[in-house]
């Protein structure tokens, strides 16, 4: 360094003073970030399943395999887990423990026949013969609605956890701010289903 | 602990006076209400084979779930264009450019390729390309 520098103010290449941002002022846009990437994971599962949900290997098609009442089912039981969250997170907004954790339990045990009834229809088609290892089709089909399903499986650990969360700590900022990230998460599985009825099931059985 | 919540209460609704609405119960409840619609009526079209044409039918399911992501996507997800000052929103319509993207070039390229693969694969497009001149 010459003299000359040295006697000019030093430069700040920082801000003079950090801006204010409260704790997990970002988090739902990041939170919102990951769901974006979690979507584009879905929509090469979504192609895979294009590409090769028509190749049979001389196997069973959809037609054979799906049972529309039981798919109508699910979506039932997820779409009512979507509401009844919603329910949670308005009892939340009015500061009512009982009432959120109420709603939190409801949606967890619609998540868990989602995935009863979900673990039903994959153990009927492996013990017809139709498991994943059948043919290119089965393949794709177990890889798309399974990643859904481990989602939603582990949403429902999510949810267990933060029922611990807010019975021990009650509904603390941090706890609202969780259970916002769950809320996203939750209502952005059903969106993701809404995907699977309609383009495996419903259009698995017309072609 | 009702004290200690209720001073975080008013923290908290300090905070999300910036990150828009949760929504009310009757938005909730126009949600749900609108994708049962959304979701039993393809349902019924499949089950009930009431269009008699296929392709038709497809058409029209997939307009109905891309009807009800949006709907999803207003009612449940909180979504529009001023949330986290419009950012949300940016990320969103990229994914769904990189979505369309993914879906129509697979299906494109490998539409392609299954066709250019046919006379190994397919015994009826090689008797018509024996027939050609």
């Amino acid at each position: 360094m010459s003299s000359a520098t040295a006697t000019m103010e030093p430069r700040a290449y920082h801000l003079p003073e950090e801006p204010h941002l409260h704790e997990g002022h970002s988090t739902n846009l990041g939170f919102w970030m990951y769901l974006m990437s979690d979507c584009l994971i879905f929509a090469i599962l979504f192609a895979t399943y294009a590409v090769l949900g028509g190749s049979y290997a001389g196997g069973p098609g959809p037609k054979d395999l799906f049972d529309l009442p039981l798919i109508a089912l699910n979506t039932a039981m997820l779409l009512f887990s979507s509401i009844t969250y919603g329910f949670a997170m308005l009892a939340m907004e009015k500061n009512r423990v009982s009432a959120t954790q109420g709603w939190l339990f409801v949606t967890l045990l619609f998540g868990g026949a989602f995935l009863f009834i979900e673990l039903y229809e994959f153990s009927h088609l492996i013990h017809e013969g139709a498991g994943p290892q059948r043919s290119a089709f089965l393949s794709s089909f177990f890889t798309l609605v399974g990643t859904h399903g481990l989602h939603v499986t582990f949403g429902s650990i999510w949810l267990i956890t933060l029922m611990v969360q807010v019975a021990k700590k009650g509904l603390i900022p941090a706890n609202r701010r969780r259970l916002m990230c769950l809320s996203m998460f939750w209502h952005f599985l059903d969106v993701i289903w809404i995907g699977v009825f309609t383009f495996v099931y419903l259009m698995g059985v017309l072609r | 602990m009702s004290d200690a919540v209720h001073t975080h209460g008013h923290d908290h609704t300090q905070d999300h006076h910036d990150e828009g609405s949760h929504g009310s119960f009757g938005s909730y409840m126009i949600g749900f209400g609108l994708s049962v619609i959304l979701t039993a009526i393809p349902f019924w079209l499949v089950m009930s084979g009431v269009l008699n044409d296929p392709q038709l039918t497809g058409v029209v399911i997939m307009g109905f779930a891309a009807v009800q992501v949006v709907v999803h996507m207003i009612y449940f997800l909180h979504m529009n264009t001023r949330v986290e000052g419009g950012w949300s929103f940016m990320a969103m319509m990229l994914t769904i450019v990189l979505v369309v993207i993914v879906l129509s070039g697979s299906l494109w390229v490998m539409y392609h390729l299954n066709n250019n693969m046919m006379p190994h694969a397919d015994m009826s497009a090689m008797q018509h390309m024996s027939e050609m001149p």
